[in-house]
């Protein structure tokens, strides 16, 4: 990388991952390693706080991903991806409200807050899961198209697009903050009772999100992996280095872009719609710049342009974030800057390169790269 | 009827008139070299032509009729004008072979990709590097590589912006070969270069430009023989 604002991946070519998923031996040992901590949490019954972590894990894993796929591949650094994070859930959250007032008959707080008789009108049917999960992926899809084809076909790029994409999320983070709209304002929502019909914190509810989560992420992994090796894959790395060539070459990136812009983001509301049951609540501060900026570095830290490395960065810095913040939370903030100086100056290739480093010796990892 | 109109192009960068109502024909298997000083606007004729700048005034059209002057890229690309860059521009993270592929273009019909592909890779001597990353070639290598791209999709108009800028003159012969070998009577090539012996070996006639506009129109013979091009080249 050639400078602080050069937001371009520069993945070495031989790092480049092959035509099938047993050509990247990290990722199909990751789709094997998450399916058997799925079957490990069914099996072993761990304590549910530990059952509970690892499905947060794996949902912080899935918006990595996502991020990782645009970024990684495409070249287009979004720092507002937990705006679709949060739109996914949001929803899900209103479906977990409205569901519960429909079993149980007792009112959210935020109505009794609010001092609403009944619950808004654009809550009209979120009792119904399939409904809701058709709105947050819908409704991500729908903002994703919007802000995305604002962006491409005025041939928003580089930098630019980051700061306007985080400027997306801070407009967003005041707008939830707001009371009236009806989404619980800075209180956010919580005191999710009940999931089809079960009780919340019911052993067996929280272990099937945790195995539902893993499953999501072996699924997204396989098929992010399929689609990078694609020919659409060669097209969007081609995009990623030099877009102008591609164009000249016939093919109009904006529909490219797009696409996967929007595919990226409606995998990130999957994430937050696992993730908001899991962690009982949301509030607009999932729409904070900071988190959206974390999420790009999870994926730095764990190697950019390798799906694998995302999900490794998503764990290592969640699972270090969760135990030091209850260890000492006011050192958390520091210990991330170390961690990223680390990265950028030593390993540029993220976590990945420590792994690379095991593995051969350094006289022979330069005659292997590319002069 | 020719293949390639340039009718009273004009680009502006600021005040600055880069092409100067610039006007150019190009027959149908034509070789047309067009030379001149640095910073005479060859570079930005061949950005208008493919829609990367936007010209003032004027129109490019194609034989069929086609107006470019205001089409996208890769719109100007899909009519079958194609173009090699002054700096090699491949995709480093692609195969030699993937980088072909994508150059055969969105609208090559999936019958005949292994035929072209394999033709590329035969008229510019890289079958042997198929499965390389591109971006682990040697710069001659990328040079052909680029060309090849160009040619796997049949271009009805070919512009190469300096294809044998830093090649050795064994490489610059063998270029000049590989241009030869792309001339078809269907085919309007349009070369810019600075090397007056590899135009003279690959040009039917040369285009001489100066400060965006046209000095000498003719033979390479009558290019050197013509008092204000030899101003012009000596006088830099
Ligand atoms: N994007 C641009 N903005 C401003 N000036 C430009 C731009 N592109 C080219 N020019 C100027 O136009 C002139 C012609 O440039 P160019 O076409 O690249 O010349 P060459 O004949 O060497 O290829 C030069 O003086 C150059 O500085
Ligand atoms: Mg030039």
């Amino acid at each position: 990388m050639s400078g602080a604002l050069d937001l371009s991946p520069g993945v070495p070519a031989a790092r480049r991952p092959g035509p099938s998923l047993g050509g990247d031996p990290l990722l199909a040992g990751l789709v094997g390693l998450v399916l058997a901590t799925a079957l490990a949490l069914v099996l072993l019954q761990p304590a549910p706080y530990l059952v509970n972590l690892v499905g947060q894990l794996a949902a912080f894993a899935i918006l990595a991903v996502s991020l990782d796929l645009v970024w990684g591949y495409l070249g287009i650094l979004s720092l507002g991806h937990g705006l679709f994070f949060a739109i996914g859930g949001y929803v899900c959250a209103m479906h977990l409200l409205a569901h519960a007032y429909a079993v149980t008959g007792t009112p959210p707080d935020l109505m009794q807050f609010m001092g609403w008789k009944s619950l808004p009108v654009y809550w009209t049917g979120l009792t119904s899961a399939p409904y809701a999960l058709a709105l947050a992926l819908g409704l991500t899809a729908a903002v994703a198209f919007v802000f995305g084809l604002a962006s491409f076909r005025s041939r928003v790029n580089g930098v630019y697009f980051s700061i306007i994409s985080q400027a997306l999320v801070y407009v967003a983070m005041l707008l939830m903050f707001r009371n009236d709209t009806g989404l619980g304002g800075n209180n956010g929502m919580t005191g999710f009772s009940r999931l089809f019909g079960w009780p919340m914190g019911a052993p067996g509810v929280v272990t099937g999100l945790a195995v539902a989560t893993l499953l999501c992420l072996a699924a997204v992994l396989v098929g992010a992996r399929v689609l990078v090796a694609s020919p659409l894959g060669r097209r969007m790395l081609a995009c990623r280095d030099d877009e102008a060539r591609l164009r000249t070459l016939g093919y109009g990136t904006t529909r490219l872009k797009l696409g996967i812009w929007c595919l990226s983001a409606v995998i990130a509301a999957l994430a937050g719609l696992l993730y908001v049951p899991q962690v009982g609540i949301i509030n607009p501060r999932v729409l904070s710049p900071d988190l959206s900026i974390e999420i790009a570095v999870w994926v730095a830290i764990g190697g950019l342009g390798r799906l694998g490395g995302a999900v490794i960065g998503a764990v290592a810095v969640n699972a270090l974030k969760f135990w030091l913040s209850a260890a000492m939370p006011e050192a958390w903030p520091f210990i991330l800057s170390g961690l990223v100086l680390v990265v950028v100056l030593g390993l540029p290739n993220g976590l990945l390169d420590l792994a690379a480093l095991r593995l051969k010796p350094t006289w022979l990892r330069r005659a292997g790269s590319r002069p | 009827m020719s293949a390639l109109v340039i009718d009273g192009l004009t680009v502006v960068f600021g005040a600055f008139r880069a092409l100067d109502g610039l006007s150019l024909a190009v027959d149908p298997g034509e070789v047309r070299a067009v030379i001149g000083p640095n910073g005479a606007g060859k570079t930005t004729l061949l950005d208008a032509i493919t829609g990367i700048t936007r010209p003032r005034s004027g129109r490019i059209r194609l034989d069929d009729g086609r107006d470019l002057t205001r089409a996208s890229e890769a719109e100007i690309a899909r009519a079958g004008v194609r173009r090699k860059f002054q700096k090699p521009s491949v995709f480093p993270a692609l195969t030699v072979r993937e980088n072909l592929a994508l150059g055969c273009g969105p609208d090559c019909p999936a019958r005949e990709r292994p035929a072209r592909l394999a033709r590329a890779l035969a008229e510019t001597g890289l079958e042997a590097r198929a499965a390389v990353p591109a971006g682990a070639l040697a710069h001659g290598e990328k040079q052909w590589l680029e060309i090849g791209m160009v040619l796997a999709s049949e271009p009805r108009v070919l512009l190469l912006d300096e294809p044998v800028a830093g090649l050795s003159d064994d490489e610059t012969a063998r270029t000049a070969d590989l241009i030869g070998a792309l001339r078809r009577p269907d085919r309007a090539i349009l070369v810019i270069e600075h090397d007056m012996a590899f135009v003279e070996a690959v040009a039917d006639r040369v285009t001489v430009l100066h400060e965006g506009r046209t000095l000498f129109e003719g033979a390479m013979a009558g290019a050197r023989a013509d008092a204000r091009v030899i101003e012009v080249f000596l006088g830099r």
